[in-house]
């Protein structure tokens, strides 16, 4: 996985340990709200099966990224995203690209828990029926059971599905819809802050699902907590002012940084 | 402290106490230094007051050492520090266990000096006097390579330790001879012995701290095993 940063940008690599393959693939990626440069050619690789964590000071544009990997910024009128995205070779923004079916293999996770106002049930058989993915009600169930048995929420609801999504705790909520992204077959799942509404337990409990996940996804998160990014990723990228300023594996981040504006900023210092 | 806690923490009293741990680290190291360099003294000038000095004096350096690391779990558990910080933290610790038993060393040396002053003066006594300035300097420097932050520095005495080694050979195959032609030597010749196999130690301990100041200012271990000279031969 040898980086270099594309010219007059300046990202520091480290080496990157053997074993992971790219899975997401951005080169000189940047983004323009308005005409304003939120993010400045990102060139990095997101490993399969690991957990890859963004972090930086708010504005810096780790949020913008990760909105590129699944197109969400096409939701927004004056946002225009530069650069190859790719997805095992596939070009992302290529006009072939269906975003509907790319925002199923590239499951997101919000900072507030959404479901949909619908049960349990619906909100798991949602995306498997838009998508076609169940040809009977035995297909559905059992696609259900095990996204919830997956997300560690199945014991907590087995016997409760009718019920709103909204009736659960913040906690379970979250958990619910990360079972929702996964009972479409993601190979990607994107977390943009996924535990800041919750309490140390229910964000041990994400966290320890996070680590479970890594077994079949490849995660990006972004969290604005350094002891989570230190905790659940295996790679990391510091990003300072839309530029992507370090990225490598996240013991290497957090014991031996070396850029000084990595340094400052994840020991609390003034930047 | 200059370095190698540089800007200041948004939380100003976490780099309050990063520095007051810097701090006390060298001021536990000077007065290592000083019951050392006492204690050398004492033995030279055949100073039975001083000596007894130095050893009630250890007992500082042991209650410096707990209070030290009392603070450096304070800091762990209460502020968690990453990178710098941490190395900061870690190779505080680290130190402060060299030093505790570079005060434990001095003091052993101290204690033969009543028993050396009951025999007559030798003609070695001088040898293990140089050996022990040769040491002191090494200690001295590395303590002052941590208060400035400087890797080379350290470096450099993490390179010298074979000089000891060397010295404290030849001082323990001159000692033998001697033993062995005089009876009388036996006597203060043990204690001259076991005062230099004390300084071989306290530059073992000179040695590890140099690698600890290493990784604290570099945040890497010094990189390959020291090309080594003559192993210490005797025990």
């Amino acid at each position: 996985m040898d980086l270099t940063a594309p010219d007059g940008a300046a990202t520091l690599y480290h080496p990157t340990p053997a074993g992971l393959d790219p899975k997401v693939a951005t080169r000189e990626v940047s983004v323009t709200y308005g005409g304003k440069l939120a993010l400045d050619r990102v060139t990095l690789n997101v490993p399969d099966r690991s957990v890859t964590a963004c972090i930086g000071p708010s504005g810096c544009g780790k949020s913008t990224f990760l909105r590129c990997i699944n197109r969400m910024n096409d939701t927004i009128d004056n946002a225009k995203v530069t650069g190859s995205i790719r997805i095992d070779d596939e070009e992302v923004n290529d006009r072939s690209v269906d975003p509907v079916v790319l925002r199923a293999r590239v499951g997101m996770v919000f900072q507030k828990p959404n479901p949909f106002p619908k049960s349990i049930y619906d909100n798991i058989a949602y995306g498997p029926r838009i998508h076609g993915l169940a040809s009977s009600r035995e297909e559905l169930d059992a696609i259900v059971e095990t996204s919830l048995k997956k997300a560690g929420l199945w014991n907590e609801v087995a016997d409760r599905l009718a019920q709103p999504g909204t009736s659960l705790s913040g906690g379970q909520q979250q958990r619910l819809v990360i079972a929702r992204a996964i009972a479409v077959n993601p190979e990607v799942i994107l977390m943009d802050e996924p535990c800041s509404a919750l309490d140390p337990i229910a964000t041990a409990r994400i966290e320890e699902l996070i680590d479970e996940l890594r077994e079949n996804y490849a995660l990006v998160i972004v969290t604005h907590s350094m002891a989570q990014a230190a905790r659940v990723s295996q790679m990391t990228a510091f990003f300072h002012l839309g530029a992507l300023v370090e990225y490598g594996p996240t013991e290497e981040i957090f014991t031996n940084p070396l850029d000084q504006r990595t340094q400052d900023y994840i020991t609390g210092r003034f930047g | 402290m200059t370095t190698p806690i540089r800007a200041p923490h948004i939380v100003k009293a976490f780099s309050e106490e990063l520095e007051r741990l810097a701090a006390d680290v060298a001021a536990m190291g000077g007065l290592a230094e000083s019951l050392v360099s006492d204690a050398l003294e004492a033995a030279a000038t055949r100073d039975g007051d001083l000596a007894a000095e130095v050893m009630a004096r250890d007992v500082q350096v042991d209650d410096m050492q707990r209070d030290i690391e009392k603070k450096i779990i304070r800091l762990l558990a209460l502020r968690q520090p990453i990178a710098q910080d941490l190395r900061v933290c870690i190779a505080a610790l680290k130190i402060v266990a060299d030093l505790e038993r570079v005060g434990d060393l001095a003091k052993s040396i101290a204690r033969r000096v009543p028993t050396l002053n009951e025999s007559d003066p030798t003609p070695f006594a001088a040898s293990v006097d140089r050996m022990g300035k040769l040491v002191l300097g090494h200690l001295h420097q590395v303590l002052d390579a941590y208060a400035t932050g400087q890797a080379r520095q350290a470096v450099g005495v993490w390179e010298r330790d074979d000089d000891v080694d060397e010295h404290y050979n030849a001082l323990f195959r001159e000692l033998i001879g001697a033993m062995t032609e005089d009876p009388a030597m036996i006597g203060p010749g043990a204690h001259l012995l076991f005062i230099a196999k004390n300084l071989e130690r306290i530059g073992d301990h000179a040695t590890n701290i140099a690698e600890v100041v290493h990784y604290l200012v570099t945040g890497r271990e010094i990189a390959s095993e020291r090309p080594r000279g003559p192993r210490p031969e005797a025990p």
